[in-house]
């Protein structure tokens, strides 16, 4: 949990890449950016008081970053307090990609959030998944900060 | 949609006289062909019937205008100016003067007639080789007034032929999602139209997402892409009576669907637990066989011409690249090795050459590359651009480019073009809204 406060705070992650020498060359932090992975908060929203609603990925992966986990295991906690919601899992990609190859990383993208609440103790059949590829980006700017914003997972309230 | 099918009479078919004039469409061609399309001569009471009927002043004109237009489009034709022509139309139909088409250095010309017979539209044409002096082809043909626009077609695709020595692409139509709104929100609907941007048509109502329209080989139906109640499966739509299937009800996401080379078969992508491969399913017996089983992204799959092959992209490897297997899912090759990443592999109707989407250095860009991944060639760069969907006659790529918005955002559009597989003669394919997954028809004249 400690690690993950800091994660949080931006000037202390850029104390923390500079210790690390591949961090310091490739995985440059901006203000809102982790390597590629966003890491603002400038399009998020909160199914309640402390429980974000996305996570975002990296280019071309599905990998789940330390801070998605805590933002997952946050979603858990509320959906075990809340056991009859259910929820979709909205997974898209940013538009530096073929449309095919899109949906296929998006529906990888929410299934990697699926299988993370799934080991917190969330039911399958309380989680649909559903790709939209390319095909809702959330900002609409053609830049490296917008497509790290556009690569994300989405949890949504289904009933 | 009967009067679709058009009756072609074919009356006359010369085949004594050698053609001189040859355009070599294999290389770019950086000198077209000079041409003078002579307007269809039309007598007076055919004139005022057709423009009782079609709304056209001169349906003669009308018809020469597309088929000066499709010669220009193609890049190997120069069409000359009609303010230039010495002889009047009816004459040169008859028996061009061709000192007079010389001296403007029009070295083919064509030239022909309209006229209304029994409610029909009856159109003869002739191809005439100038430097020659001979006539290279005449034809006629009976149609229904409204098909007007297809035997502008018709004609073009005859002239190609007669001086490409290739089947042409002019008698042919372009299925593509037609797009509108902000890119946030685009609403997309499914929309055909003619090769030339004519008789633009929306096939569905843009109530729901729908992606990758693709034609099957007899133009008829489409399989395509909906989110019809936020669930995303392949469709099959019948053009003409606007019937529509979900094929791909799988538990799950179908995506990425195409024909088999005999249209008896969709090939697609299938979605599962973070994995996607790629099915098949009989559209007869809709019986499912799983083709590729690899815990990677397998989609995009395209059969070669004779269905022996599959192509496709897959990032086992770790990166977006184009394989190739056996249409049973063995021997599985990957063909891409160049530097970047490769997707939506296509292959071309003449079964020598595979189109594709590369991605390398933040450009992206159309390709062909032969079906062993050797001889690649870079047709075009730019911004975002992919998708490519051959011409029937394998000469031509129709895909979709994407605009960089600005810093706020804004100035985004989606757009279709041509290139020539030579790398000339890139083009914007004119539509009424933003347009994006195009597919190519087969020939309709077949």
């Amino acid at each position: 949990m400690k690690l993950s406060k800091i994660l949080k705070n931006g000037f202390l992650i850029v104390v923390a890449c500079l210790a690390l020498s591949a961090c310091a060359t490739s995985k440059k932090t901006t203000g809102q950016m982790q390597g590629d992975v966003y890491t603002g908060t400038d399009t998020v929203e909160y199914l309640a008081s402390g429980v974000p609603d996305r996570v975002f990925f990296a280019t071309n992966e599905s990998v789940l970053t330390t801070a998605s986990r805590e933002t997952l295991r946050k979603q858990a906690a509320w959906l075990r307090k809340n056991s009859k919601i259910t929820i979709v899992l909205e997974g898209h990609a940013d538009e530096r990609g073929t449309r095919e190859y899109n949906l296929a990383l998006g529906e990888r993208r929410a299934n990697a959030a699926k299988d993370y609440l799934m080991t917190y103790g969330i039911s399958s059949d309380r989680i649909s998944v559903l790709s939209y590829g390319k095909e809702r980006p959330v900002d609409s700017g053609s830049n490296p900060l917008a497509w790290s914003k556009n690569r994300r997972s989405v949890t949504v309230k289904a009933n | 949609m009967k009067n679709f099918i058009i009756t072609l009479i074919i009356i006359l078919i010369p085949v004594k006289s050698f053609g001189l004039i040859e355009v070599d469409i294999t290389r770019g061609n950086l000198n077209p062909l000079p041409v003078a399309v002579s307007p269809l001569s039309i007598d007076e009471e055919s004139r005022k019937n057709f423009e009782k009927i079609l709304k056209k002043k001169n349906i003669g004109s009308e018809i020469s205008s597309i088929v000066e237009n499709n010669l220009k489009v193609s890049g190997l034709f120069n069409p000359l100016n009609k303010d230039a022509f010495l002889q009047e139309p009816d004459i040169a139909n008859l028996k061009p003067r061709f000192e007079d088409w010389n001296l403007i250095k029009a070295q083919a010309l064509i030239t022909g007639k309209v006229s209304y017979v029994e409610e029909k539209l009856r159109v003869e044409f002739r191809l005439w080789d100038v430097l020659a002096g001979k006539e290279m082809m005449a034809l006629a043909f009976t149609t229904v007034p409204n098909n007007w626009r297809r035997v502008g077609h018709i004609i073009t695709d005859k002239v190609y032929e007669r001086l490409t020595g290739e089947r042409g692409y002019f008698d042919t139509r372009i299925i593509y999602v037609a797009e509108e709104g902000p890119k946030t929100q685009r609403v997309k609907k499914l929309a055909i139209m003619d090769q030339d941007g004519a008789n633009n048509k929306f096939l569905t109502l843009g109530n729901e997402l729908v992606l990758t329209p693709r034609f099957n080989p007899t133009s008829q139906m489409v399989t395509y892409l909906s989110y019809f109640r936020n669930l995303p499966r392949v469709y099959l739509l019948d053009i003409e009576t606007g019937t529509q299937e979900v094929v791909g009800d799988f538990p799950g996401m179908t995506f990425a669907p195409r024909f088999s080379p005999n249209g008896k078969k969709i090939i697609m992508s299938f979605a599962k637990d973070g994995n996607s491969e790629i099915y098949t399913m009989d559209l007869e017996n809709r019986i499912v066989e799983k083709i590729t089983n690899h815990p990677s992204i397998d989609t995009s799959p395209s059969y070669s011409p004779d269905g022996k092959f599959i192509s496709f992209n897959s990032d086992r490897s770790g990166y977006q690249q184009i394989y190739v297997m056996k249409s049973d899912g063995s021997n599985v090759k990957r063909i891409s090795f160049g530097k970047g990443i490769y997707g939506t592999p296509v292959w071309s109707p003449r079964g020598d050459l595979i189109a594709f989407t590369k991605l390398h250095k933040g450009k992206f860009y159309i390709g062909v590359m032969r079906t062993d991944g050797s001889g690649e060639r870079l047709l075009t760069e730019n911004f975002y651009q992919e998708a490519p969907s051959w011409s029937p006659n394998g000469r031509v790529l129709i895909f979709y480019r994407e605009t960089k918005t600005d810093s706020k955002g804004k100035g985004f559009s989606a757009k279709l073009w041509s290139i020539d597989l030579t790398g000339y003669n890139e083009r914007q394919v004119p539509t009424p809204t933003d347009g994006s997954d195009p597919s190519w028809s087969s020939l309709l004249s077949n």
